[in-house]
């Protein structure tokens, strides 16, 4: 039976190149759930675009771009928004950024990881339990362990793996999900809200 | 952006980089990596040297550096060869032909990450049989040059990839689960037209080697 899921994709590559890499995989995941989707950069973004999507995927971007920092402005609609929300690598920063408004630029760490590594999660992370190999590709992380809005479901050397906004479906993940673990984006999508 | 495009003269690197021209890229130069060690995991080695060929027929300069191809001693010859780009060609970045091989993919991340330049990946993750149906939606002429698994053999040297080929790599992947891109080494691929060259290259002679599923052909183009 098709779904009728509008989910909207928020590239945030500065490169058109890039999203081949980062935004293909993703609508490649949900074309094969039959899912309804569109994709836009959040420069091209309307509060109309946000206003008609069911839920919100907003992808990560190459190891050398972050323009997606100077434009942090541009994301403040997700403060107020009352949407599920899926914040991958970049889309985590992003996340992370908006939530704390104060000393904005100082809260993003630098921690370069590239490639496998096994994360642990502590708890059920949209049907992710126990250990999981995930793709890492970042050299910026936010740290939300001092967070109040936010629970953290898996981190390693102090870094925040996965999270949670506590009273809303706003998730943060700092892997890849489209490289291997594609099962992910999936519960996201066919999470009941 | 002026780019290097890490160039094997196989179907996945040639069509990254017909990507990133259609993107509105510069390729300034093109860097191959010629292995002396057949069993590489990083570098494609059938036929190698006629990227040199390949180059001149995209009219683009070409860095070839040859490796012994020693596990991770290739990979400082593969950065030796991105810094003479960033030297002579100022390039800002890299193009791969990178599909699922996270070995090779994570590599290039990792050098580009410390040269501070791009690395593009437009194959990446992308499905096997809609990258091969692009192939021929885009003109490429491609033969095999080399075959790695079961039931492949000799006779699928030379051949081209067409609708054909794709039909009978569909039931292979079915029945033997090869790889429809050959991402898993079950073959080698060779370009010998597509829309990056000013004119198409033929094989001048070829030589043959191999045995029961294992077979390669060693080209030369004119």
């Amino acid at each position: 039976m098709k779904k009728t899921n509008k989910i909207l994709i928020i590239s945030t590559c500065k490169e058109k190149l890039h999203e081949l890499e980062f935004i293909k995989p993703i609508e490649d995941i949900l074309k094969k759930q039959k899912t309804n989707f569109t994709a836009k950069h959040y420069k091209e973004l309307s509060l109309k675009d946000i206003n008609k999507a069911k839920k919100i995927i907003i992808c990560g971007t190459s190891l050398q771009d972050n323009e997606f920092i100077e434009d942090i402005n541009q994301f403040q609609w997700i403060k107020n928004s009352d949407k599920p929300i899926l914040g991958i690598c970049a889309g985590m920063q992003i996340i992370g950024l908006i939530f704390n408004e104060n000393n904005r630029k100082e809260k993003i760490n630098t921690k370069t990881e590239i490639g496998f590594y096994t994360e642990k999660f502590r708890k059920n992370f949209l049907n992710i339990e126990g250990e999981k190999e995930v793709y890492h590709l970042h050299n910026n992380s936010i740290d939300f362990s001092k967070s109040n809005e936010f629970e953290v479901f898996a981190s390693s050397e102090n870094v925040s793996q996965a999270v949670k906004h506590k009273s809303k479906n706003i998730f943060g993940i700092l892997f890849h999900p489209e490289v291997r673990n594609k099962e992910l984006i999936i519960n996201f999508v066919n999470q009941n809200n | 952006m002026k780019l290097a495009l890490l160039f094997s003269g196989g179907k996945d690197s040639t069509f990254a980089g017909y990507l990133a021209k259609k993107y509105n890229h510069e390729i300034s130069c093109l860097i191959t990596i010629a292995s002396k060690n057949k069993e590489s995991y990083m570098f494609h080695t059938p036929s190698i040297n006629q990227t040199k060929n390949q180059a001149k027929a995209m009219n683009i300069p070409i860095i070839l550096l040859e490796t012994k191809g020693e596990k991770e001693e290739e990979l400082k010859d593969l950065e030796k060869a991105i810094k003479q780009a960033i030297k002579k060609y100022k390039i800002q970045g890299v193009i791969t032909g990178a599909v699922e091989s996270v070995y090779q993919s994570l590599r290039i991340q990792k050098i580009c990450n410390k040269l501070k330049i791009e690395c593009f990946n437009p194959l990446w993750q992308k499905n096997q049989i809609e990258l091969l149906e692009d192939l021929i939606k885009n003109k490429f002429g491609i033969i095999i040059t080399g075959v790695a698994a079961y039931p492949l053999n000799e006779k699928w040297l030379g051949r081209k990839i067409d609708k054909k080929f794709i039909k009978e790599i569909k039931e292979l992947n079915k029945k033997y689960k090869i790889n429809p891109a050959g991402e898993g080494g079950e073959f080698e691929t060779l370009v010998l037209n597509c829309p990056l060259f000013k004119n198409k290259l033929n094989i001048l002679n070829k030589k043959i080697s191999g045995e029961k599923n294992t077979w390669n052909s060693e080209v030369n183009l004119k």
